[in-house]
């Protein structure tokens, strides 16, 4: 039996009266890398700032590294690292300073060596002494996530930890993701990017404070029962339009030269596109895998739908 | 949508001068609008502090309180302290039976005045042998006393020509059937610095410890750093004291500047001990930091923040003594001005410098000051938020 990390149930919180989180359910088992996805506002950073007992959510229950959300947020909070989404250590303490602070306020043995060995494992050594107000994005976000690892916590929450950083820095922070993963760190992560999502051992999707999917990558995409079209040629933002007025197309997008024409509906679909090609030579058709993507747009407006 | 709407010449004008100052008045009006705590304060704390003030200085105090030692209850004694009475600066609030306890009550700041009147005043101001009655005034502010002080020599002797008719008529017709001996205490020559410079180590520490802890916590939430500081095993306790505890080193050393000034630009004389001092400023800076915390807890922004100190500090440099004599006041000022720390610290500074009081003659004082840090800190703790709920 796999250990569980997290696990809460029917979690709900609302901001004056309108509802954020509605009726959550996850379960993370330990050790592994959980990607939290949705779009901007659909609840993600509320619901990790109740698993570390930022909030207090009005129903729902449920457990992180074993300790109640509800009453052991105190003990919660000595064992998870919480790196949130706007930077937020001192900006006017150095790096160094920083990291000691976070060291000491941990009760770390000997904060300025575990400062110095986090400084060293980041890579930040030239610039230990530099004021964390002045770094590069790139930079600061690797400083917090220094700042969440240094009192060895066993759960990490990461509240879109890549925002606004540059690829390479991102695909180093991923790795360092997947070696902390390994040591046994159970990380959970909320991110937009879904190169990211396909990083993660098992993804969550939540729009609109409701959880739509979840499972591996590849698990999602079965799901969804999505069958895909590529398209290429002349006037593809006339043919676009034209495809959407179509039953059976759900969703079509535009990937640099091709389009990606999707429907749930396989029968119907296949109907759209070989009546296109025959009434038009012009565009070259092929069969193609519905990307993650593909499947997180077309659950997120099937679930404005529900709510308009 | 082309591009062209946006970047074909000629397309947009050039809106002018007062368009652009029309659009950013706008702007300013709608987020004046939203922040309804600062236009509350813009708009009520005038009328209040104008009605307030307004009604509550007074630099010609009335009513002072004053402990009376009779050793002769004669028509003519009972006719003095009638007449004192009625000039409405004295308020015999104590009878008396030594002149220990009159010095006593002088000391403490019980009352403003002592008036002792000896054994055989009636039988002396008679016989015309011209007895001396004692009015004792603590001085430590002069302005509170002057008035008083120049019309005491006038209406007693009004007073006893009225009662002195009959056989007693020649004894009044002499100069003055008695004399006053005045003692001023604590100031004596009247040096408006005396009591001026003392307290305004008071006035500084209100200033500068509030403010730099009414900062502490907004500044966190405005900088988006208490997020992370909330999801650390840190009690709110912790925060607390961990944010006050520097700065009451910054007041030592502010209060060591004022002190070293006091008595050697000013020549302000510290008769007490200047250890003792220095403690209960401490304790002062203590609960004025405590203050400004509470603040911090309260307001949403730093500008907010400021504010409440700046209305606090108001109050306490009006109503405590400092700048007005705080008996001049009207009761129901005097009751606010009781429940400012800067009041009680005006007292106990006073007195340690001026009168050489010691810890036994300010424990009330001292007890207010200590009682307002941990209310302070009670309530901040209350308010302090310890999720972002």
């Amino acid at each position: 039996m796999t250990e569980i990390a997290i696990e809460v149930e029917g979690l709900t919180k609302s901001f004056d009266g309108r509802i954020v989180v509605r009726d959550l359910s996850l379960k993370v088992p330990k050790g592994e890398i959980y990607g939290f996805l949705g779009p901007n506002g659909s609840g993600k950073t509320t619901t990790i700032r109740m698993l570390c007992g930022l909030l207090t959510p009005d129903s729902g229950r449920g457990t992180c590294l074993g300790y109640d959300i509800l009453t052991q947020s105190d003990e919660i909070k000595r064992e998870v690292g919480y790196m949130t989404q706007r930077f937020s250590l001192y900006e006017d303490l150095s790096i160094r300073e920083n990291l000691e602070f976070v060291a000491r306020v941990y009760g770390v043995p000997n904060p300025r060596a575990a400062a110095r060995e986090a400084i060293q494992r980041l890579g930040l050594s030239g610039r230990a002494n530099q004021l964390a107000g002045e770094l590069s994005g790139g930079w600061k976000q690797r400083l917090a996530l220094g700042a969440c690892i240094l009192p060895s916590p066993r759960l990490l929450l990461l509240d879109e930890p890549t925002a606004g950083v540059d690829p390479k820095a991102r695909r180093e922070f991923w790795e360092e993701i997947h070696r902390l993963a390994a040591e046994g760190i159970t990380v959970l992560v909320s991110t937009h990017y879904m190169d990211e999502a396909e990083r993660c051992h098992e993804i969550a999707y939540i729009a609109f404070g409701e959880l739509l999917a979840r499972g591996t990558a590849n698990e999602v995409i079965a799901q969804s029962g999505l069958s895909t079209w590529v398209v290429s040629g002349p006037d593809l933002q006339h043919l676009a339009e034209e495809l959407h007025k179509r039953k059976g197309v759900d969703m079509v997008a535009p990937f640099g030269t091709e389009l990606h024409v999707s429907g749930r509906d396989k029968r119907a679909l296949n109907a759209v596109i070989a009546e296109a090609k025959k009434a038009d030579g012009a565009h070259h058709w092929t069969r193609g895998q519905p990307s993650l993507e593909d499947v997180f747009i077309l659950l997120m407006s099937n679930a404005k739908d529900n709510y308009a | 949508m082309s591009l062209a709407t946006y970047n074909g010449a000629g397309l947009r004008r050039d809106p002018g001068f007062l368009r652009r100052m029309w659009a950013m008045v706008v702007k300013e009006f709608v987020q004046m609008r939203r922040d309804r705590m600062t236009f509350a304060t813009m708009i009520m704390v005038p009328v209040l502090q104008l009605v307030l003030f307004g009604y509550a200085i007074n630099t010609d105090p009335k009513h002072m309180p004053t402990a009376v030692l009779t050793r002769d209850d004669g028509p003519l004694t009972r006719a003095v302290l009638t007449a004192m009475k009625n000039t409405d600066y004295f308020d015999f609030r104590q009878q008396v039976h030594d002149p220990d306890e009159l010095d006593r009550l002088i000391r403490s700041g019980t009352v403003q005045f002592a008036i002792e009147i000896p054994a055989s005043f009636e039988r002396d101001v008679r016989r015309g042998d011209r007895p001396s009655i004692l009015v004792i005034a603590d001085a430590t502010d002069p302005v509170a006393t002057g008035t008083a002080i120049a019309a005491v020599q006038g209406v007693i002797d009004t007073a006893l020509r009225r009662e002195l008719r009959g056989p007693d008529a020649a004894v009044a017709a002499t100069p003055a059937p008695f004399q006053i001996t005045l003692q001023r205490r604590y100031n004596p020559e009247g040096i408006t610095q005396y009591n001026i410079v003392p307290g305004l180590l008071g006035v500084v520490l209100t200033m500068t410890m509030m403010m730099f802890t009414a900062l502490a916590v907004t500044r966190e939430i405005e900088r988006g750093t208490m997020e992370s500081l909330l999801s650390m095993p840190i009690k709110p306790v912790e925060i607390m004291i961990g944010k006050i505890a520097p700065f009451v080193l910054i007041g030592l050393v502010q209060m060591t500047i004022i002190l070293l000034a006091a008595h050697y630009l000013f020549g302000v004389p510290i008769l007490g001990s200047v250890p003792l001092l220095i403690t209960l400023s401490t304790l002062f800076a203590a609960s004025n930091l405590a203050v400004g915390y509470t603040f911090s807890t309260v307001a949403q922004n730093q500008l907010q923040a400021v504010q409440m100190t700046f209305f606090f500090f108001l109050p306490n440099f009006l109503l405590s003594g400092f700048a007005f004599p705080f008996r001049g006041m009207p009761q129901w000022a005097q009751w606010i001005g009781e429940v400012l720390p800067l009041t009680h610290f005006i007292r106990i500074v006073r007195g340690i410098a001026l009168k050489g009081n010691g810890f036994a003659d300010m424990q009330v004082d001292v007890l207010a000051l200590f009682i307002f840090m941990i209310v302070a800190m009670g309530l901040a703790l209350l308010r302090f938020r310890r999720t972002l709920d």
